[in-house]
């Protein structure tokens, strides 16, 4: 499961039964046709940002601009208090969701882990139920909204708060990592159940931890669903649903000014934020991610593979 | 008697561990299942007392209508086209192209090199479709976008099938070859050296050890997917689309039919959730005989 030492293991194949030369060529120029292009758009997002608006209005967005300027970056940071406020709210909802469930998903999956617990299998179904039926958007909606998930930081955060899927790897965690002798020799040194778990059992599982933590973490971080269905106050916006909503905005304002005739639309366009702002805005969000993807990588490759293979 | 006091204790401490996960499971996921009843509901609001129970508590029973309303539209046929459509050509796509990734990482000699590939490839997974719809906005916009001379792309629904596999593609091929990947890394490497000694081509060896080897994960993913296979990617088709309306011939599917008429008026909301129900209850048993004929050919791997 360690991609690292597979890959130097792979190296160390003899020589006589590889690829051949050109074969191998091939293989890399499709391999790396294909990585190209995987990354290009960020880096066509990066360039436009970096374009200077006199550019984009003659030639439009391009990988050659005429001219190049930092001003997007300057004037996001002059959109002031929503901007930040959005991002302040990402970071509020991922530090808080991320921990929550960690949380309940460390403690929910031990007790599906433990064998000797008798009521492993109930709680197991429970979870595994609701990966397969639900009760669908409207009501799920409905629900909780009424249970008071309107608006407010609660609305960002627990719908999301519980995977089973996660429950799944944290389970295949524990299993591969604990035995069961180490946990029934705590319990009779008289340790209790809540301090085996958190003092013995979570050292160990750490691995598997961190990459629960960041699968939660991106996804709380990536989210704009919630935003969608339970938030309209514009304090209460997530970093990427300000960015879409951004788009709407301008949007609707285009296709009004059309209609109204110009007039009071238009001046409203002309303050909203020009095209290589909200590219400024792609890369300000995507550039975390990006920083911090080359080091959780490996962790979330462990994860997944876990989760899918279901050993 | 110790034995017996100390036993209860653990089952209720491992309980108490079990009941935030519990709750929550309870609340946000089986409370409404009860909501399902709206769908053969004619959905009122109760002015006297506006609470989500109190309207469903009094709102009268219309049979199948809400189910007869949701075929009647012309959306119907439309959407559950474009969903199995596009979930069929995407299954079968993602595949090949994540199979032949994952063979063509396993065979490459040098492996920094790989492992930079499988990086890379990886990344898009990572980026939510909000970004991604500004992405695929830089190349389609009006006026600006690099493509911009070919069609207007936001009007024309001709291109869209093309882009939104393109954007499947681009944003999941990273994730599945991983998987692949590592089930490759598994097979015992004495596998190839004999079948080398014996003659065997690369090519061979290929179809002979690496595809017969990662089948149970090829069947697994795809059968997992099959029986997923009446969900759409809402983010796609929503944020991607930017939800433009000359496109929706193309690029409506049951997930944005759901969240679009849960917004509308109450005839329409009874559609929505009538529309969820059926959605749900397909996919039940789209999982179930999924999870079945999994079992049969690898009980290991099965969901349960």
């Amino acid at each position: 499961m360690n991609p690292e030492k597979e890959y130097a293991r792979m190296g160390k194949r003899s020589i006589t039964n590889s690829v051949s030369l050109p074969a191998e060529v091939i293989i890399h120029i499709i391999t790396a046709a294909f990585v190209i292009c995987c990354i290009l758009p960020f880096i066509f997002i990066i360039i436009i940002s970096f374009t200077e608006e006199s550019s984009l209005s003659s030639i439009g967005y391009s990988f050659f601009p005429q001219a190049w300027s930092a001003e997007a970056y300057d004037s996001l940071f002059k959109v002031g208090r929503p901007l930040w406020l959005s991002f302040f709210n990402s970071i509020v909802i991922t530090v808080i969701g991320t921990g929550l469930s960690v949380l309940v998903c460390i403690m929910y999956s031990y007790g599906m882990f433990r064998r000797d617990y008798p009521y492993r299998k109930f709680f197991t179904f429970i979870a595994f139920f609701t990966m397969m039926f639900g009760g669908g958007l409207a009501p799920t909606v409905m629900v909780c909204r009424a249970l008071g998930l309107n608006n407010n930081y609660a609305a960002l955060i627990i719908p999301a708060l519980v995977s089973p899927f996660n429950f799944i790897v944290m389970r295949t965690f524990f299993k591969t990592s604990i035995s069961e002798s180490l946990i029934e020799s705590a319990a009779l040194d008289g340790s209790g159940e809540f301090n085996t778990l958190f003092k013995i059992v979570v050292p160990i599982a750490k691995p598997g931890i961190a990459t629960i933590a960041l699968l939660n973490a991106l996804a709380y971080w990536n989210d704009w669903y919630l935003a969608l269905l339970y938030v309209d106050v514009r304090d209460m916006y997530p970093l990427q649903y300000f960015l879409m909503q951004m788009q709407n905005n301008i949007e609707f304002l285009k296709r009004n000014a059309a209609i109204m005739g110009g007039g009071v639309a238009m001046e409203a366009l002309a303050e909203m934020p020009s095209e290589s702002l909200r590219m400024a805005l792609c890369v300000f969000i995507v550039v975390p991610i990006a920083f911090a993807y080359p080091f959780f990588q490996r962790y979330i490759v462990a994860g997944l593979t876990i989760g899918a293979v279901k050993e | 008697m110790s034995m017996f006091s100390r036993k209860n204790k653990k089952i209720f401490a491992l309980t108490m561990m079990m009941m935030p996960g519990f709750i929550w499971l309870l609340l946000i996921r089986y409370l409404p299942m009860f909501g399902i009843v709206m769908s053969f509901q004619d959905y009122t609001i109760n002015y006297r007392n506006p609470s989500l129970l109190s309207n469903i508590l009094n709102s009268p029973f219309n049979g199948l209508n809400n189910f007869r309303f949701v075929f009647q539209s012309d959306r119907a046929l439309v959407m559950i086209r474009n969903t199995l459509g596009y979930n069929a050509l995407w299954i079968v796509l993602t595949m090949v192209v994540a199979v032949a990734f994952a063979v063509m990482l396993s065979e490459i000699t040098r492996p920094l090199l790989a492992r930079i590939y499988q990086t890379l490839m990886f990344f898009p997974y990572f980026i939510s479709w909000v970004v991604v719809a500004y992405f695929v906005y830089a190349f389609l916009a009006p006026t600006y976008g690099l493509l911009s001379d070919m069609s207007n792309w936001y009007f024309n629904p001709d291109g869209w099938p093309v882009i939104l596999t393109l954007a499947t593609l681009w944003k999941t091929v990273g994730y599945s070859c991983i998987l692949y990947l590592a089930a490759i890394t598994g097979i015992d490497r004495g596998l190839y050296e004999a079948a080398s000694i014996d003659g065997a081509t690369k090519w061979q060896q290929v179809w002979a050890i690496t595809i017969p080897s990662i089948r149970p994960m090829i069947i697994i993913l795809f059968i997992m997917a099959v029986g997923r296979i009446f969900n759409a990617d809402f983010g796609l088709f929503y944020t991607v689309t930017r939800d433009s309306g000359p496109l929706y011939d193309v690029t409506t599917v049951i997930d944005t039919y759901v969240y679009h008429a849960m917004l509308g008026s109450a005839t329409e909301l009874g559609m929505s959730t009538a529309a969820g129900f059926l959605q749900n209850l397909v996919g039940f048993f789209c999982i179930m005989t999924a999870n079945t004929i999994v079992s049969k050919i690898d009980n290991e791997s099965s969901l349960f």
